[in-house]
């Protein structure tokens, strides 16, 4: 191992550990302009962890150990699947064969004690948002599984750090048609997985209409910094792989990095553009924009294999 | 081998000895248990030398005519199942002997005793018999041993039915399976004499579809699965635990015993991964929404039958194939996938077994709150869950994960027509994945987690240590496969060997296993750290009620119940496999009681069994007349039926037979 791989290490995880919460930030920042207002900085985000973290913090007499673990596996979950997204190109910090659904199953992880922790506290609202997870997951997880399986199947390729490595750069001139609609239905999953608007609103105020957001309402203080941190990563992460599909730059590495970072930047904007733009979807609405992602992948791979 | 007829012998004679220690208190149960334990010990070393590559062996002994020999013998393939069966049967004999103690004043438990371990030894003899009449007359004392042990409560009016549905069903597979094996025995019903004389053409379809079906019953595949969510919701959680642990699996075993007898009649691969998706996707969308935690373990049940199918279909259409590493990853998978399934199912349903212990209820709406008053328990199954919902770092991902890559190489390296089919199941198999969480989550979250739904709940007790060791004993294991796994699997090389009759090597398998256990360790350290970190953030915590959005006086009754938990994802099935709801909401202009009633039925039952079963009754009623009553009347009947066959047998030689 070269000095330049440790560098590339070490700026990996720096990036991994550090970006996550200014997305959140850019999100806000890119709402507030559209909607003509100012904004919060950029890294805002970061004070409010801050203060979060410096808070004490109020359990429900009804919660048991399910209750703390919820925000922390949701954690380890996340950064876990970060460590197997190909950060700023080139190999992943971790890549093995078949490491895209071990993404999937580690955040399914992360989903389980989240949900877990939303019903230890018994209250109707938590349960609610959980459910909601759990049935829009039902098809945002295919869909995602089906998306990079059309890149896989493109380049016969099984680790998200070789299919979405320098094969792909010459793929886009062969089956842009399909890459286009993975990256959309991918777009879709992530605005579904991640709780965005048009599927979620993060921003309401009204427990009823929320998904994540209703899940950690009884973690308060550091509970609920730990969450939004996770939230922040699992946001990273699916913004990285969509980056890294529509940018496959493979060198040199300075303008890998410039570009991916430059992606996440704009996938953030994307988001915040959307969100101002659009209304949330009525909930029986959801599953089938969900569907959509899962018939915009499937569609790829049979555009691919035809 | 020896060690396996040791074993069959301790079983039998611990059976009488527990009926002759009758009434004594507890001689019985624990007379049962001891000998279950002693045969795990015999039957182990035998097992695992035959995996680790002792020659296949056979004994004949001689029996009365028309059968001249019955012939017994062990070989990689038994010896496969023979593991899991001993190993649940000891721990799960154990927990029998503390979860009916408390019948003891009751009931005579002797009885259900003598069947658990005749049940065990039955399924010993299924494995090791070596010709059709023995593996007939092990597999019906299975299943009347297994019949008298899901009758055990039969005081009430449900588990009888369910007795009668187990009967009747495992009876029609009995008869499918019959015919396969006859048509197969044509020159001798011995499993040597039907390999070196291999029936061709339509005869072998038609014994391998027989085969499938017969076998299909007691392994659970839809649409032949009605039995399963009954008997095992019926059965005491012991029995439920070895009945979906492991005798649903003696299943799978005449399938792939069903398979080297006939070899390629049927194109086993696609066969075999259609009827597992379709039984995945099934069970597991049955699985959601019941309210009886024991029958959404057992649907459970149904959709890992279908996994474990999914991974010996596209194993053996790789085999067939010409790709060795999608071959040898399938297979690994399916065949994990069985072994960890045995042992998380067998530990949640001891779990639920503790919990009907220590609240008295199946019901989830009616549990809520046991993680504070039934800890360990609690703590075991939410651990049992994650397992069954195949997340990692435990067991269950292990076997799926190995499918998943092997239906990804698939997908990537097939022709495109068969690469699509396989990329689709990789999409069904992740939607079956999130169905699972849901249906986990769900039981955990309102069956262990909130407050207590109920006064039963409110006054739950922790199981004793006889009832939680042997949980613990499984949940260890769980741990410990993904560990254990990548070291084990050179032994199912032999197995993979004997059912696609190629000798493939299992190094790819132990390749993509060893990420697997570099996971776990990593996420196991994470969740350690992460889990002290957290506890060190909220030292400075108040306590205080759930936020319950202003409302002061929130009650338990508030909470999501198991029905709204599964309600989004009820309404996205088809109409046919939902519940049926029938709600008459207060409809005068002042307020009269409301009537809600939910039918959770199998719907194949309901849609497709039940109406058929229905008609026929009524068509054979018409021949009721045949039935006079009178013995001369029965003795015309058998003399016209001895006269019809000779007549037939005899002009068939004179006209066919030039």
């Amino acid at each position: 191992m070269t000095i330049a791989d440790i560098a590339q290490v070490i700026a990996k995880l720096v990036v991994i550990l550090v970006v996550p919460p200014c997305l959140l930030g850019v999100i806000a920042r890119t709402k507030a302009r559209v909607a003509g207002r100012v904004g919060a900085p950029v890294l805002q985000p970061y004070h409010d962890l801050l203060k979060l973290f410096a808070k004490g913090s109020v359990v429900s007499r009804t919660t048991t150990w399910m209750f703390l673990a919820g925000p922390a596996v949701a954690l380890v979950g996340a950064l876990v699947a970060a460590a197997l997204v190909p950060v700023g190109g080139g190999r992943a910090l971790w890549a093995f064969d078949g490491d895209f659904i071990a993404l999937a199953y580690v955040l399914g992880l992360s989903r389980f004690f989240t949900m877990a922790a939303a019903l230890d506290t018994g209250s109707s609202f938590e349960g609610m948002g959980a459910a909601r997870e759990a049935t829009f997951a039902c098809l945002a997880e295919p869909a995602f599984v089906l998306g990079l399986l059309a890149v896989a199947r493109a380049t016969g390729a099984l680790s998200l750090s070789s299919f979405l490595g320098p094969s792909l750069a010459h793929l886009w001139p062969v089956a842009g048609a399909s890459l286009v609609l993975v990256a959309a239905g991918l777009l879709l999953v992530l605005l579904a997985e991640n709780s965005r608007i048009p599927v979620d609103d993060p921003s309401t105020h009204l427990e009823l209409t929320m998904i994540h957001e209703v899940m950690v309402l009884d973690h308060g203080g550091p509970l609920l910094g730990v969450s939004l941190y996770g939230a922040a990563i699992k946001l990273f992460v699916f913004a990285a792989l969509l980056v890294r599909i529509v940018v496959p730059i493979d060198h040199p590495a300075w303008l890998v990095w410039a570009t991916f970072l430059a992606g996440l930047v704009a996938v953030a904007i994307a988001i915040g553009v959307i969100e101002s733009t659009m209304a949330r979807l009525r909930m029986p609405y959801v599953p089938a924009l969900l569907l959509s992602a899962c018939l915009f992948c499937a569609l790829a791979i049979v555009l691919l294999v035809g | 081998m020896t060690g396996c007829l040791v074993a069959v012998a301790v079983l039998l004679g611990s059976a009488v000895a527990a009926l002759i220690a009758g009434r004594h208190r507890r001689a019985p149960a624990a007379i049962a248990a001891v000998g279950a334990v002693i045969a795990a010990g015999c039957a182990l070393p035998g097992a695992i030398a035959s995996l680790a590559g002792a020659p296949p062996a056979e004994l004949a002994v001689a029996w009365a005519p028309p059968i001249d020999q019955l012939r017994l013998g062990i070989d990689p393939l038994s010896s496969f199942f023979i593991i899991p069966l001993v190993v649940l049967g000891a721990i799960c004999g154990i927990y029998g002997a503390f979860y009916l103690d408390d019948q003891r004043s009751r009931r005579w438990l002797a009885a259900p005793a003598c069947c658990y371990n005749v049940l065990v030894a039955a399924m010993l003899l299924v494995l090791l018999a070596r010709d059709a009449i023995g593996l007939l007359v092990a597999w019906e004392v299975m299943t009347l041993a297994s019949y008298f042990l899901v009758v055990f409560d039969h005081a009430q009016p449900e588990v009888r039915q369910a007795g009668w549905v187990y009967l009747i069903a495992s009876h029609l597979g009995l008869a499918c399976i019959l015919s396969s094996l006859l048509l197969l025995g044509g020159t001798g019903l011995g499993f040597g004499a039907i390999l070196s004389h291999p029936p061709g053409g339509a005869t072998a379809v038609v014994a391998a579809v027989l085969g499938l079906i017969g076998f299909g019953v007691k392994a659970g595949i839809v649409p032949v699965h009605v039995w399963l969510p009954e008997a095992h919701a019926a059965a005491p959680s012991h029995v439920s635990a070895l009945m979906s642990g492991v005798m649903i699996k003696l299943g799978i075993y005449g399938i792939l015993r069903t398979i080297t007898l006939v070899g390629p009649a049927l194109p086993w691969g696609p066969v075999l991964l259609g009827l597992g998706v379709v039984g995945a996707l099934v069970g597991i969308a049955l699985a959601l929404y019941q309210r009886d935690i024991k029958r959404a373990l057992a649907y459970s049940s149904i959709e890992n039958i279908g996994i474990i199918l999914i991974g010996l279909g596209v194993g053996l259409w790789g085999a067939r194939t010409g790709h060795p590493t999608i071959a040898v990853l399938g297979l690994c998978g399916g065949l994990f996938h069985l072994w960890n399934h045995a042992v998380m199912k067998g530990l949640m349903f001891l779990g639920a077994g503790s919990v009907v212990h220590g609240t008295g209820t199946r019901d989830l709406e009616q549990l809520g709150g046991l993680a504070k008053r039934m800890p360990r328990t609690s703590t075991l199954m939410i651990l049992g869950s994650v397992a069954i919902a195949a997340l990692p770092p435990l067991g269950g991902f292990a076997g799926e994960w190995l499918i998943y890559l092997g239906l990804a190489h698939g997908g990537i390296e097939a022709a495109p027509g068969s690469g699509l089919v396989l990329l689709l199941v990789v999409a069904a198999m992740a939607m079956v994945g999130v169905l699972a969480m849901l249906c986990f989550v769900r039981i955990i979250g309102i069956g262990l987690l909130g407050q207590p739904r109920s006064d039963a709940a409110a006054r739950a007790h922790e199981s004793g240590g006889g009832l939680v060791g042997p949980i613990a004993v499984l949940a260890a294991a769980t741990i410990a496969m993904p560990f254990l796994l990548p070291l084990l699997v050179g032994a199912l090389e032999p197995v993979i060997g004997q059912v696609t009759g190629a000798s493939l090597d299992t190094g790819v398998a132990s390749d993509a296993l060893a990420p697997l256990a570099i996971l776990g360790v990593v996420l196991w350290v994470g969740i350690g750290l992460g889990s002290v970190a957290i506890r060190r953030l909220v030292r400075r915590r108040k306590q205080a009620e759930t936020w319950g959005c202003g409302y002061g006086a929130p009650t338990a009754r508030m909470q999501y119940s198991g029905a709204s938990f599964a309600e989004g994802i009820h309404r996205m099935l088809p109409r046919v496999m939902r519940a049926r709801i029938v709600a008459r909401p207060s409809a005068d202009l002042f307020p009269s009681p409301g009537r809600l009633s939910a039918d959770r039925q199998d719907p194949f039952t309901r849609a497709a069994y039940e109406p058929l079963l229905d008609r026929g009754a009524r068509r054979f009623g018409q021949l009721r007349w045949v039935q006079q009553g009178l013995l001369h009347f029965y003795i015309l009947y058998v003399v016209l039926a001895v006269v019809v066959v000779v007549a037939v047998v005899s002009l068939r030689d004179y006209w066919v037979l030039p």
